[in-house]
């Protein structure tokens, strides 16, 4: 014969079924509560309501029951006013310049996370062997004939070495364009896991930058952080993202003469942190793994600046480094955030610093005059637009840098160019800034 | 890569250092801090009734101050010093001798890093302390002083000694510093997220300094450091440390020093009641509207060299611009005034503080 239920046990199910009426469970004794609480879960019937009356007892082992279910309170979050819509996929391109004609393994190694999207490969001009793709993408190759049919040939600019993407930015019609070097891997995050780079720098780019005050808890868009205590309300809800610079691990990207003092070092640090860089501050910001909303600052990218020496290795140029502070410059007057930090790539070893020192001491010398001239050059009112900023920037660069060093004048006459160039090929103008 | 710590650390800045500690109630927190702490002389500067005995765990060298000594030491001055607020920690900074402060509430514990070690703190400050900040230019793998970084591609090599570091600003795991309105929304919120990294404030952009975890050279920008008119009788409570920061922010930038934030973390164990923390906060949340472009455009003249001088031009725009908002501005400008010549006072000059000799061309 069935043993009959005992009395706790109907008083227990008596009160699963008039839960609505409870308002308080902290007198129940801690082994009886243990059991409302797996009885309220097996009836379907642990509502946010009631999850909270039994969090609300305090006691030690609810916690570890919650813990260990992985039960979840669904906090409704305080959504910014600015929304982050998805983004369709086929608002994204993934631009690489290729400066190594056998891009099998590249891209076999980014396939899980590039196959979804469009890609646009400019194949270095200067490089001789054919390009090797595996098979399987959704791409558009462009190599040394495209770019000389669609430019002419009455340019100042050269889209050999590294300035190769910028022709693939010009060309592309995506909103989004993310754009890596082909010696990059993806990198693990710190619990191991492989990192997509083109999700986070979307996320980046889709979520409000804060460049106006600091925030000591970094991009309040992380799960788990939010603005800290003192943080204006007014400013809270940000300003559009226009620019998303990643990091690397393994080769850094460092100087010539860095790596070639400390030849054994190799950056491993995982630093867990997306943050704005504040409203006039400067910086410098990496081709190597770097996403833009190529409709507000498409034309702000620009490959103008050509050291007489540059070379094949990132430590012999100095080209992105200047389109980062016009960028920078840029998004500062028009109100658009840029931010730094995730996601890491994993940067192949490649080249020799100490050789590559010969070359680079023409960029480090230039840096010197071209960082005082960024941090106080001021562009007027009427410049609403990323191509009105750049002929602005343009002429004061000629005003004021050119008769310091022909690279200077030259670069002048090349950002003029570059932005007549994508008026007529870049597709629609710009949108003006937010 | 981060230094390992061990147990028993070697005691950086032993006798140049002093931890000040605002209590109400008891110091048990300390135990937990021995290991790290007890080599330390500490300021405990206690807030509330006076005729109450703070208990402090047996081993450390210490010196207390109530409201009692707050008043006869500063006479009329004490005025300036805040009473049933921790703002009152202030006074702890005053009264040190020391070249370095390091404050921390008492109900910060230590915490532990993603390998599971015990993180201590104070070394970790120090480190940041006695190493350059750089103010002038952003570095995109942040602290280049520290092992296994350094300055990036494109970063001027002019600007690579840095500039001196006041001020080290650390952060917090468990219970995150958010305001009255955010704690309402997220009540659980917690932080979790364990950002490895250190990271200068570049000039010109103001930030929140929370006194929770902070440390500073008190020879470089001390005087900066007050925490304001809060608590009792006042209008406003939880923007002491704010108010301090951005007084801080404004004036490191004008001297050319440096405001670091990031590690280290500390366990911040005590979630403070959000409807009081409301109340206090109140007419701070929309004042801060009104300071903030307030800091924002304030400039100092070439001719203030000293922090006193800063601190005082600060107090004078302060009165000039902010008592239209509210008069607890001008009650603070003057308090400002008075916290100055009390810090004066109890540091005759000669004592150091980073002054430009006269006549020097700027």
């Amino acid at each position: 014969m069935r043993t009959p239920p005992c009395l706790l046990s109907l008083t227990l199910d008596s009160a699963v079924l008039n839960l609505s009426n409870i308002t308080d469970l902290s007198p129940l004794p801690d082994h009886i509560l243990i059991e409302l609480f797996l009885r309220t879960l097996r009836a379907g019937k642990l509502t946010e309501r009631v999850l909270k009356l039994f969090i609300a007892t305090g006691k030690d082992e609810v916690f570890s029951l919650i813990q260990a279910l992985n039960i979840q309170v669904t906090v409704n979050p305080v959504l910014p006013t600015s929304k982050c819509l998805p983004i369709k996929d086929d608002e994204i391109d993934i631009v690489i310049g290729a400066l190594n004609f056998d891009l099998t393994s590249f891209m076999n190694v980014w396939r899980p996370i590039f196959s979804r999207f469009h890609l646009t490969i400019v194949k270095d001009p200067d490089l001789k062997e054919e390009l090797k793709i595996p098979e399987g993408f959704n791409l558009d190759v462009y190599k040394e004939p495209d770019i000389d049919r669609v430019v002419g040939t009455s340019t100042s600019i050269i889209f050999s070495g590294y300035a190769c993407r910028y022709f693939g930015y010009l060309v592309s019609r995506k909103k989004y364009i993310i754009s890596m070097d082909d010696d990059c891997l993806p990198a693990k995050d710190n619990k191991g896991f492989l990192v997509d780079a083109v999700a986070q720098h979307i996320t980046n780019l889709t979520t409000p930058a804060t460049p106006f005050f600091f925030n000591t808890l970094y991009d309040h868009f992380t799960e788990g952080a939010d603005f800290v205590r003192g943080y204006p309300f007014s400013l809270r809800n940000g300003v559009t993202c226009a620019l998303s610079c990643g990091l690397w691990h393994n080769l850094a990207d460092f100087d010539a003469p860095t790596q070639a003092l400390k030849p054994e070092e190799r950056n491993s640090l995982y630093v867990d942190a997306v943050l704005t860089v504040p409203a006039r501050t400067l910086m410098p910001i990496s081709g190597i793994n770097i996403a833009f909303n190529r409709d507000l600052v498409g034309p702000a990218l620009l490959p103008c600046f050509r050291l007489a020496t540059e070379g094949k290795f990132r430590w012999e140029t100095m080209e992105d480094i200047w389109s980062g502070m016009c960028v920078k410059v840029i998004c500062d007057h028009l109100g658009l955030g840029v931010k730094t930090g995730l996601p890491y790539v994993w940067r192949n070893d490649r080249g020799d610093a100490i050789a590559s020192l010969r070359k680079e001491w023409e960029g480090v010398k230039m840096m010197e005059e071209a960082v005082p001239f960024f941090q106080s050059v001021r562009l007027p009112q009427e410049a609403t637009t990323a191509e009105d900023c750049v002929i602005e920037v343009a002429n004061a660069v000629k005003e004021k840098l050119g008769s310091k060093d022909p690279v200077f004048a030259h670069t002048a006459k090349a950002m003029l160019d570059w932005v007549k160039l994508w008026k007529s090929v870049g597709g629609s103008s710009s949108s003006p800034g937010a | 890569m981060a230094q390992p710590s061990t147990i028993s650390p070697v005691p950086l800045l032993r006798d140049e250092l002093d931890i000040v500690i605002p209590t109400i109630r008891n110091l048990d927190f300390l135990e937990m801090w021995r290991p790290f702490f007890q080599p330390y002389h500490l300021i405990i500067v206690q807030d509330g009734d006076p005729s109450k005995t703070i208990k402090v765990p047996e081993g450390f060298d210490y010196e207390l101050y109530n409201r009692n000594d707050i008043n006869r030491i500063l006479g009329p001055k004490s005025s300036c010093i805040s009473f049933k607020d921790s703002a009152c920690r202030c006074f702890g900074y005053m009264v040190s001798k020391k070249k370095y402060i390091y404050t921390i509430d008492d109900d910060c514990f230590v915490a532990k890093d993603p390998s599971g070690k015990d993180i201590n703190a104070l070394e970790q400050h120090i480190k940041n302390l006695l190493s350059p900040s750089t103010p002038f230019f952003f570095n995109t793998l942040y602290d280049p002083y520290r092992n296994g970084a350094d300055f990036v591609r494109g970063y001027p090599f002019s600007l690579r000694e840095g500039a001196p570091t006041a001020v080290s600003h650390g952060l917090w795991l468990n219970i995150p510093d958010y305001d009255a309105p955010t704690q309402l929304v997220k009540p659980l919120e917690r932080n979790t997220r364990y950002v490895d990294a250190i990271m200068t404030i570049p000039k010109g952009t103001l930030f929140p300094m929370c006194g929770m975890n902070l440390a500073f050279n008190r020879e470089l920008i001390g005087p900066a450091m007050y925490f304001g008119l809060m608590g009792d009788g006042q209008p406003i409570g939880r923007y002491d440390d704010m108010w301090a920061g951005w007084c801080t922010k404004v004036i490191c930038d004008h001297l050319g020093l440096g405001v670091k934030t990031g590690l280290p973390y500390i366990w911040h164990s005590k979630a403070s009641n959000p409807f009081v923390n409301l109340k206090k906060e109140y007419k701070g949340i929309y004042w801060q509207e009104e300071l903030i472009p307030f800091f924002q455009s304030v400039t100092l003249p070439k001719d203030c060299t000293t922090v006193q001088q800063c601190y005082i031009e600060i107090s004078k725009q302060v009165k000039a611009k902010l008592s239209k908002v509210d008069d607890y501005f001008s009650k603070l400008a003057d308090a400002m005034v008075t916290w100055i010549e009390a810090w004066d006072e109890l540091n005759p000059s000669g004592a150091k503080s980073a002054e430009v000799p006269n006549g020097a061309s700027k």
